[in-house]
């Protein structure tokens, strides 16, 4: 019974990681009035040159920091669009969820000479800093942790933090005070960006170790779901990650036990993380408010 | 906004913002050929050829070019209503599911049609309901019940409709129940008359009829349609509706008018990425149903001609798909047009 239960605690806490990551991005980026759909793209992208990196180098901290590169470019490619042109939020961010789809797919026939899946060898891939026979703990659920209370500090209590939500909430009082609206939005989609960037190469160099078209599935949109439960909150969005990962979790742990895959087939358990993303978004609801020019466009009059 | 000129450039800028998007598509999809090692003359030539440069070519280019736009017609709907529905992918799994359950019971193309179109509507109510009535961002709601429909489908695909007699397809679609060929011995058929008549009745829709302009209202300015007595919750669920209909038809034609195989294959390969190519043709033709038979023909073009690209120059065939992304991603700069002009001018 112990055993089950780390096994399924090292499991949650493995599997928050990327959802976490790209939630406290995400509600910085909205704290700023940012809007982002294009997270899903982002992790999959990171994903797939997060894995070449790390083979190049050799190391895979060089592959999750070039992951986090390339989030970062196409947070710079979002913050352009979407800030400095006022362009619509939602659709730069489909654009860059459907280049990502071609983009993994070419890539790893293109670096690898493989079709569909690319396995990451297992000498650059994270090691765990803690390992139990049930299952190992990747340094990268500390950083984690450490990356949302710093988020969460900054957020809330610096100046730098009041400026973000301000231009967020409302850009002309911030403006009027001499806040560059402008500049700190796009720093705060950037960030966003580059986290979930992070959260994208943990994909494929540290937890899954592979490179697949469909390795994201859906995580960037869950951490959005898990943005919302967390009323735009870092710390919470780290409760709520925890609940959808495990659920993530337990669907692939529940995929590989056969003594309940035979009662249950194991689609129906793997829908399980996206009913419960719906479940969890409609029960919250009219419970949190998001910023309120959350998606808007600024120009100064 | 000046009153002259503006009936004229409001037609003609869109078609240049789309034709400009394409050329940047094409001009970074040759740096990223070159960057590859590949010869980007050599694999546009092998493309252009493959899709539009015969008879056979250009069958194939219809014959891909019909699912993607009843797809784009689902996500172009959905943006004139001000929403953002890209739950097309799980509804084509189910339109075809359901074409293949209706055409076993009852050998019929109609019926075919009919199940595909009962499926849409079906898959397109959840999302509706939750976007009207508890506020669920329908992107949010669509992705998730695309994947709740991927694997729904998995194992029914792979459960009560697997081929007794062929492990790598589905239950096949009656031979009096499928759709007639325009051209012998190609993958043209019937549906993409369909695919075309669906686009005009959907402008049709938008344009001529009452619902219509409640669909538009609504989604040009939410708060004055309601003061006008127009209902947008009304508006967004036959929005959620008709597109449903539309990526429903598309699953249904697919296994009911694409040969060889007439059924849905092995990993539901045969059926997978339509709603998200619908996305991006939906978005190169301007969210307009008659913007999207054009944009929906050269994405269809890209397919065909991804192809004869792979097997001609040795290029991958998913080379396509960053075109078509890159595409896509230079749609969504707001005054392409204008910027380009700057450029020129300069």
């Amino acid at each position: 019974m112990i055993d089950m239960i780390v096994s399924i605690l090292l499991g949650s806490l493995t599997a928050m990681v990327p959802i976490v990551l790209t939630s406290t991005g995400a509600v910085v980026s909205e704290r700023a009035g940012v809007v982002n759909i294009g997270y899903e793209g982002i992790l999959l992208m990171s994903a797939l040159f997060g894995a070449m990196f790390a083979e190049m180098s050799g190391s895979p901290w060089i592959g999750l920091l070039g992951g986090a590169f390339v989030g970062m470019l196409l947070g710079m490619l979002h913050g352009a669009i979407t800030v400095y042109l006022k362009g619509d939020h939602i659709i730069p961010g489909i654009g860059v969820n459907i280049l990502a789809l071609g983009v993994v797919a070419f890539g790893i026939t293109a670096i690898w000479g493989t079709a569909g899946q690319h396995q990451v060898p297992s000498n650059i891939r994270i090691q765990p800093i803690i390992n139990t026979p049930y299952g190992g703990l990747s340094p990268m659920v500390l950083i984690t942790f450490i990356i949302v209370f710093l988020t969460h500090w900054v957020l809330f209590r610096t100046p730098l933090g009041l400026r973000i939500r301000a231009v967020g909430e409302n850009p002309e009082a911030a403006d009027a005070l001499g806040v560059n609206v402008e500049r700190y939005r796009f720093l705060a989609t950037v960030y966003g960006a580059t986290l979930a960037g992070l959260g994208g190469a943990y994909l494929s160099v540290d937890w899954l170790g592979v490179v697949t078209k469909e390795i994201s599935s859906g995580r960037g949109f869950i951490a959005l779901a898990n943005m919302v439960f967390s009323g735009w909150n870092p710390v919470r969005a780290l409760i709520g990650g925890f609940i959808f990962g495990f659920f993530d979790n337990l669907s692939v742990w529940v995929r590989t036990n056969p003594a309940i895959s035979q009662v249950v087939p194991w689609q129906f358990v793997a829908t399980l993380p996206y009913i419960v993303t719906i479940i969890i978004v409609a029960g919250i609801i009219g419970k949190v408010r998001p910023p309120k020019w959350d998606g808007k466009p600024y120009k100064r009059e | 906004m000046k009153a002259d000129r503006s009936m004229i450039s409001s037609f003609i800028k869109p078609i240049m913002e789309s034709l400009i998007a394409v050329v940047i598509g094409v001009i970074i999809g040759a740096i990223v050929l070159k960057l590859s090692g590949y010869s980007p003359v050599k694999a546009y030539t092998a493309l252009v050829k493959g899709a539009v440069g015969s008879a056979y070519g250009w069958s194939m280019t219809l014959s891909a070019a019909t699912p993607i736009i009843l797809t784009a017609l689902t996500f172009a709907i959905s943006a004139r209503t001000g929403i953002f529905n890209i739950g097309a992918e799980g509804t084509v799994y189910f339109g075809a599911i359901a074409a293949i359950v209706f055409t076993n019971m009852f050998a019929n193309p109609l019926w075919g049609l009919i199940g595909g179109i009962i499926a849409g509507i079906l898959w397109a109510l959840p999302a509706a309901l939750l976007k009207v009535y508890r506020g669920v961002h329908e992107v949010i709601s669509t992705i998730m019940l695309n994947w709740i429909a991927f694997y729904t489908a998995l194992y029914l695909v792979l459960g009560p409709l697997a081929n007794p007699n062929d492990p790598n397809k589905t239950l096949e679609v009656p031979a009096s129940a499928r759709l007639p060929l325009l051209m012998r011995g190609s993958e043209l058929s019937l549906a993409f008359i369909i695919a075309i008549a669906a686009a005009i009745i959907t402008y049709y829709i938008l344009w001529h009829t009452v619902l219509g302009f409640e669909l538009r209202a609504s989604g040009y300015n939410e708060r004055a349609a309601r003061y006008g007595g127009i209902n947008p919750k009304r508006a967004i669920i036959w929005s959620f509706l008709i597109g449903g209909i539309m990526s429903g038809i598309a699953g249904a034609t697919e296994v009911m008018g694409r040969p060889p195989s007439y059924a849905i294959s092995q990993g539901m390969a045969n059926i997978r990425g339509y709603g998200f190519d619908g996305i991006g043709v939906s978005l190169v033709g301007r969210n307009h149903p008659i913007g999207i038979i054009f944009s929906g023909i050269f994405f269809g073009a890209l397919k065909a001609g991804a192809t004869y690209m792979q097997i001609d120059a040795g290029v991958p065939l998913e080379m396509v798909k960053v075109v078509q992304g890159i595409i896509v991603v230079a749609v969504a700069v707001p005054g392409l047009w204008d910027l380009v002009k700057k450029v020129v001018r300069r």
